[in-house]
């Protein structure tokens, strides 16, 4: 897949408590969730951020709750990819399980600037910062979870997987 | 080449005879949890599935403790969903009146026996390392991979040994050692790795005071921390369940990624000042820090030993005027025995509110949200900017005599201080 985006840059440890408070934890609704999104850390996000726009971040995003609300919540505001220089295991996963892009690449982060528009291509794990033409290559997945993001995300790949099992039980 | 428990409990969860730090592996669970947060979206994608049973109800368990009893409609529905849905597949469920935090309660019915993999929905289930489990948080879809499949998949993390020796000074306990041990290697220092804790001061250390410190490797990014299992780990084990286990110990030869040996003979009480749990300082070393609320309870800290720190502590004295000390035991078992031994009304008579078991302000669900400018010493696990209410309060993670300390004393303080 091939996206490009203008960022929004983050620091080091953003926890799951800063990209969607427990207070907003009553639903599960992408767009309730999104209306909410970083607030702590930026209240006015939520309204800044543009459906394709990608969140480049330090290291550890995601840290702390296991709430799938927090990658729910910025796939719903529009955010596209995440680039960080490291993720939280927990956050990888349910990023993943949704369908919603991660990259890491440490360089990146550290030379783009807020406001610089990315171009990415998830597929063949190539970056270009457009503001400076340089080109970066992200951290592949494990081809294990390479075949959970194929497959659209966690569910999709287990419903799969059930209905295979069902099919060679009736065979 | 030895293999770490880790790697020996991965491997029988997968059926292999070993595994390899870095690979993939599908491994059967024996548990799998979730809560009133995260239980509804993890039913909502089951049933996406086209499965209608769970893999096995005796081996799914759902625990309503964050916002219960309900705090509003809102979450009076998500405990319902998880109610009626856990009500029709006969899994396990622990109702509050019954029950009270996950991470307590699972442990005190016998569900957490050494050498099982359990994932929960809820980031704490690396708890159940003190019981020589391979536990570790998931999130709501992965959960109900789990419970579809009863399988889940894990990256094998790399080991890092923590060696504690010493001499372990008094009044010195399990919070205090694991946020040392935060302190020192970061919030991200045990990332996508066990923390196998170990050493001659381990081997003294009351279960609780493990129990603390597995609570929060994940604080330290760690995907669960791990004790071996010993005459203590058994008699508790034993104590609640007659299900048979089979634990798992480390080979002497054994891989670590890295191994840290702590010294524990100087340390002192520690609080983690605002916004990680990495900032960690020596209580006395903080200077007047006016303080307006004390939490004390949660997975990490409402235990029934907790308690009776704290009430020792708060007997015969006064919550400081200014301080709102809120206490909360950690499940309906814990409240009981509180009761029985007195230290209820230790805290009632101290001035401080004592309540039903609940997650509440710990995740700022409810029962004590902070105000705007507000700071609070707490003896949860999170000091994440706004993680107990506004984004602009202050919490101060701590043990519960440094806790109890702190509310009589209007400030930050140490026992030592009250003298
Ligand atoms: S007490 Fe706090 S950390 Fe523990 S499970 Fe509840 S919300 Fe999570």
């Amino acid at each position: 897949m091939q996206y490009r985006g203008r960022i929004w840059k983050f620091g080091d440890d953003i926890d799951t408590d800063v990209i969607i408070p427990a207070r907003h934890l009553l639903t599960h609704d992408p767009k309730e969730l999104a209306a909410h999104v970083m607030e702590d850390i930026d209240p006015e996000f939520s309204k800044k951020v543009q459906e394709g726009d990608i969140i480049v971040a330090g290291k550890n995003f995601g840290c702390g709750s296991s709430r799938e609300h927090a990658p729910i919540a910025i796939k719903g505001a529009g955010v596209a990819v995440v680039v960080a220089k490291s993720f939280a295991r927990i956050y990888y996963r349910n990023s993943i399980n949704i369908g919603l892009p991660l990259v890491e690449c440490p360089e990146l982060v550290d030379e783009a600037e807020d406001g610089d528009i990315l171009e990415i291509d998830t597929t063949e794990g190539a970056i270009i910062n457009t503001r400076t033409g340089k080109e970066y290559s992200a951290k592949p997945h494990a081809p294990y979870v390479q075949e959970i993001v194929n497959a659209g995300g966690l569910i999709e790949a287990v419903t799969a997987r059930v209905a295979a099992r069902k099919a060679s039980a009736t065979a | 080449m030895g293999l770490t428990m880790t790697e020996k409990i991965l491997a029988k969860g997968a059926g292999r005879d070993e595994v390899t730090p870095g690979e993939i592996v599908e491994v059967a669970v024996d548990l799998v949890m979730t809560n009133d947060v995260t239980a509804p979206l993890s039913i909502a994608e089951f049933k996406k599935t086209g499965l209608e049973q769970v893999f096995d109800p005796g081996k799914v368990v759902f625990v309503p403790d964050h916002f219960v009893p309900a705090k509003d409609i809102k979450a009076a529905e998500l405990a319902k969903i998880m109610r009626e849905f856990a009500h029709e597949q006969g899994t396990l469920y622990f109702e509050i009146g019954r029950a009270g935090i996950e991470h307590v309660v699972l442990p005190e019915n016998g569900l957490t026996k050494p050498g099982d993999i359990i994932v929960g929905a809820d980031s704490h289930t690396c708890t159940y390392g003190a019981f020589n489990c391979f536990s570790t948080g998931l999130g709501s879809t992965d959960i109900a991979a789990a419970m579809a499949l009863g399988t889940t998949w894990t990256r094998v993390p790399e080991s890092i040994k923590f060696v504690y020796y010493g001499t372990l000074p008094e009044g010195i306990g399990g919070k205090d050692l694991i946020l040392h041990t935060i302190g020192l290697i970061g919030v991200d220092g045990a990332l996508n790795s066990a923390m196998e804790f170990t050493g001659p001061v381990i081997d003294n250390l009351s279960m609780d005071g493990r129990i603390t410190m597995a609570n929060m490797a994940i604080e330290a990014g760690g995907d669960t921390g791990i004790f071996a299992c010993d005459d203590k780990t058994r008699a508790f084990v034993d104590a609640v369940t007659d299900k048979p286990y089979t634990a798992y110990d480390s080979d002497p030869d054994a891989t670590y990624a890295r191994i840290v040996e702590i010294d524990v003979t100087n340390l002192r009480p520690v609080v983690a000042l605002p916004h990680l749990p990495s900032n960690v300082h020596a209580a006395d070393d903080v200077d007047d820090m006016e303080i307006h609320q004390v939490v004390i309870g949660s997975c990490t800290n409402g235990r029934l030993s907790d308690l009776r720190e704290v009430a020792d502590v708060l007997r015969g004295r006064q919550i400081h005027p200014m301080v709102r000390c809120i206490i909360i035991p950690g499940s309906q078992e814990v409240a009981k025995q509180a009761h029985k031994e007195g230290l209820a009304d230790v805290f009632l008579e101290a001035g401080a509110i004592w309540s039903t078991s609940t997650c509440g302000p710990c995740l700022g669900g409810h029962m004590g949200i902070l105000a705007k400018g507000e700071r609070c010493v707490s003896t949860t696990n999170r000091n994440f900017r706004g993680r107990m209410g506004h984004r602009e309060a202050e919490i101060i993670l701590a043990g519960p005599q440094v806790a109890a300390a702190s509310a009589v004393l209007g400030k930050v303080a140490s026992p030592a201080a009250l003298d």
